[in-house]
């Protein structure tokens, strides 16, 4: 009976985005006043009507994850009465059809935040945002109840389920999607605003300002999300890697870029009303991409861990979802764009050059990563044959863009707006140059070895961080309040100096030892040795695991135990390396479990690593949450 | 300089910038393609030497063989890819990912050696007990076609006509 009524549910909330997206963009365009104020009142109401029909369908399905009713279909794929109580709730998420509930869950609850937090805005621009909102929710209900129905019956009723994958069974997954969607999603909002620009013809300082905090939340949701993915490959796939260049990982990443560009430019577009076509796009391109992320990661073309189920009704579905949301939006580009006004006055040099340098950069990175991630799928759907791009090509490509774009901020963020002068930069910037060379010239060193590319990563590092402060003391030294987005602009410009310092600490740095272990055996990467204690049969709630002792010595004194497990789960019989990680805070040591190398079980293939610096990715990540949280905050935003 | 003349500066050089980073892109790209060969395939002589390729199949039921002798942790291992009808031989040093069987799908990145051994760099993991991975999958199915079409081309004399 639940199912049905979340399916239900599900129906009436397509019915009401159909509402939602067409009365209110209705009543812009009528001519009758009263006619016009009672559509554009609709908005509101509908909004909050649909979330609260989806919201329910997405309860329904969560209590048959709950209550293990495998009488529906996806949950008998998906869950199993073994599993604890907290994985079954995030096994909602955890298939195709149960995460795109979670996207327009996610989609429907952003939206009643804009219904809730536009008190300020005129009704007609809150119409149409919405009603553009709506639209995007009709298409992705029509999505889930004409292709992945996850509330379809299974008759008769399976006596239990499949299990959720076990690598997906994990406090990360429990989180990382929700986080990743809310990016994502939180990118339509800024997509609405946009296209309510265009449809109005108001393209000014004014939309901007709207926009950006919006743009903000899901721009900090999205780093959130992406870090989180991060971390979990780094400790659940047992491989020590955190980015692999992996088609899902590109997919995320994409949006990312270009909304890092979107924020920056938003920021000229309010204060210098220049760009507004240029942001307009990145608004669109950032939407698009996360759709095409969604279709990469769900219409089961790639090769990958996510790629749940392969059916190519969703995939053409989706597709064209795509074609018709890109299409509308350039095509309401082309005929909207010339009557958009040219900004303010800018000069050759100036902090919107630096600004437009990067964001030029940012694309054209994400356009090379668009590349090595779709051409694989283009050449195979063309029947040319079969060929993949790797991380070789990303690395080689990645860094040498994103090196300037790095290097610019500080001097962008010096410079002033319309006019500013290359001597007086270099002559404000000359001290930190001075120190970041010198810094990077002697770090190498302290660090265990001078490379070009050590010293050059961590100049780069260097140079953000102290250029960031040197910013921050300037100002602080001043009188008058400081504002939350000046923090936050600050404090994530910096986490971006972690986050570089971390990966070139990581590339540089690592010690990676692939041996045959006994028990009594050592093995020693300096200052530290490890020696394996003892191997131990142990069981979990769903499954049994064969658990190393592993004891890290430091001068002869045992400095902590890590317990690396090789898991076998009883309902997929599917093996799984659980990763021994002790975390400091300037390295990690991470031991997994390979596989026995003889009958009795009793020698072992062990990977160890030395891992410098992998604490301070997570630190960077989370330092630029921080800051874009605070720059959200900021009062300007809440008049 | 006049505004135009600046403009045009800012254009040009715009330009020039987006044209050398698109070579350098397409340049990095072109480089660093990776081809799929089915052990077919590489028998009859199509896959390069000396360039990385990737190679996928089956493990061959009982072709899985440690080096036991390589001391000092060395981990080599030697296993051969089959499509079922061409097979390949492989050595790969390093840890197996966890889903690596025999008689399941594999697929394996590296180099032809002057011996015909395919020398690995990397043994590609996928996360699913029966998942195959789609380039496995492929060589097998262009395997059984080229049988199903040589079984056409030379059919079994048929005695009598209908």
């Amino acid at each position: 009976m639940i199912p049905e009524l979340g399916n239900f549910a599900l129906m009436l909330a397509a019915v009401v985005a159909v509402m939602q997206g067409v009365l209110p963009i209705a009543g812009t365009l009528v001519r009758n006043p009263q006619t016009q104020i009672t559509l554009q009142s609709l908005a509101r109401p509908t909004a909050a009507l649909q979330f609260v029909l989806i919201a329910f369908a997405f309860g329904a399905l969560a209590t048959s994850f709950l209550n293990n009713d495998f009488s529906v279909l996806y949950v008998s794929q998906h869950s199993n009465s073994l599993l604890p109580k907290p994985y079954q709730f995030a096994a909602v998420w955890g298939g195709h059809e149960g995460s795109l509930l979670l996207w327009v869950l996610l989609l429907s609850l952003w939206t009643v935040a804009v219904a809730v937090f536009s008190r300020s805005l005129p009704l007609d621009m809150v119409a149409r945002v919405i009603g553009v909102l709506g639209l995007i929710s009709v298409g992705f209900l029509l999505f889930i109840l004409t292709t992945s129905n996850p509330f379809e019956r299974l008759l008769p009723a399976a006596l239990d389920g499949k299990d959720l994958n076990p690598l997906l069974q994990d406090p990360g997954l429990v989180i990382h999607p929700p986080m990743l969607y809310m990016g994502y999603v939180g990118m339509a909002v800024a997509f609405a605003f946009a296209v309510s620009a265009l449809m109005s013809g108001r393209l000014d300082a004014a939309w901007a300002r709207w926009s950006r905090p919006w743009t903000v939340v899901a721009w900090t949701f999205l780093t959130f999300g992406i870090g989180l993915g991060s971390w979990w490959a780094y400790y659940e796939l047992g491989w020590g890697g955190w980015w692999f260049w992996d088609p899902v990982e590109n997919a995320s990443l994409m949006p990312w870029l270009v909304g890092t560009a979107l924020i920056h430019s938003l920021m000229v577009t309010e204060k210098r009303g220049s760009f507004k076509a240029w942001t307009v796009l990145l608004a669109i391109a950032a939407f698009s991409l996360s759709l095409l992320g969604t279709f990469l990661v769900r219409s089961g073309v790639l090769t990958s861990v996510h790629a749940f189920a392969s059916d190519p009704k969703r995939g053409v579905f989706v597709l064209i979802f795509l074609a018709v949301v890109v299409g509308a939006s350039l095509t309401l580009f082309a005929w909207r764009a010339p009557r958009v006004a040219l900004g303010g006055r800018m000069e050759l040099v100036s902090r919107e050059s630096f600004l437009l340098a990067n964001s030029v950069l940012l694309v054209v990175a994400t356009a090379a990563v668009l590349l090595g991630t779709i051409y694989p799928l283009i050449i195979d759907a063309l029947n040319l044959g079969k060929l993949s791009v790797g991380p070789p090509y990303f690395n080689a490509v990645f860094a040498p863009l994103l090196v300037p774009t790095v290097f610019l901020i500080i001097p962008g963020s010096v410079a002033r707006w319309r006019d500013a002068n290359v001597r007086e930069i270099a002559h404000k910037l000359r001290w930190t140059f001075a120190g970041a060379v010198a810094l990077a010239v002697l770090l190498p060193f302290v660090l265990g070895g001078w490379s070009l590319g050590a010293a050059f990563g961590l100049f780069l590092g260097c140079w953000v961080a102290l250029g960031t402060a040197q910013q921050v003391i300037l100002r602080v030294s001043k009188p008058g309040r400081i504002g939350a987005s000046f923090w936050g602009q600050h404090i994530a410009h910096f986490g971006m100096a972690v986050l570089v310092i971390g990966i070139t600490g990581v590339k540089c740095y690592e010690v990676e030892r692939d041996v045959r272990m006994q028990i009594g055996d050592v093995v020693t990467i300096a200052p530290y040795t490890f020696r394996l204690n003892s191997l131990d049969e142990v069981r979990g709630p769903n499954y049994k695991a064969v658990r190393a002792d592993v004891q890290v010595l430091r001068n002869d004194k045992v400095i902590e135990i890590l317990q690396p497990e090789k898991r076998r789960y009883f309902s997929s019989a599917m093996a799984m390396t659980e990763a021994g990680i002790d975390s400091g805070f300037m390295r990690d040591l991470y031991v997994s479990l390979g596989e026995p190398l003889d009958d009795a079980r009793t020698e072992w293939s062990m990977r160890v690593y030395y891992k410098p610096f992998v604490p301070w990715l997570w630190g960077g990540v989370l330092l630029m949450v921080l800051g874009g949280v605070l720059a959200a905050l900021d009062r300007r935003y809440r008049q | 300089m006049k505004p135009r003349t600046k403009r045009f500066a800012l254009i040009a050089a715009g330009i020039v910038v987006l044209c050398a980073a698109a070579a350098f892109v397409l340049n990095a790209f072109q480089s660093n393609l990776v081809f799929f060969f089915t052990p077919t395939q590489v028998s009859q002589g199509e896959a390069p030497k000396g360039r990385t390729f990737r190679a996928g199949g089956m493990v061959k039921e009982g072709s899985l063989v440690r080096d036991n002798a390589a001391a000092g942790g060395g981990n080599t291992v030697r296993f051969v890819i089959t499509d079922t009808v061409h097979e390949m031989p492989v050595t790969y040093v390093g840890l197996l990912p966890d889903l690596f069987k025999e008689g399941k799908g594999v697929v394996a990145q590296g180099k032809l050696g002057e011996d015909g051994v395919f020398v690995a760099s990397e043994v590609l993991a996928k996360h699913d007990e029966n998942y195959m991975p789609p380039e496995a999958q492929h060589a097998m199915d262009q395997a059984t076609a080229a049988k199903a079409a040589k079984s056409v081309q030379t059919p079994a004399p048929v005695k009598g006509n209908p």
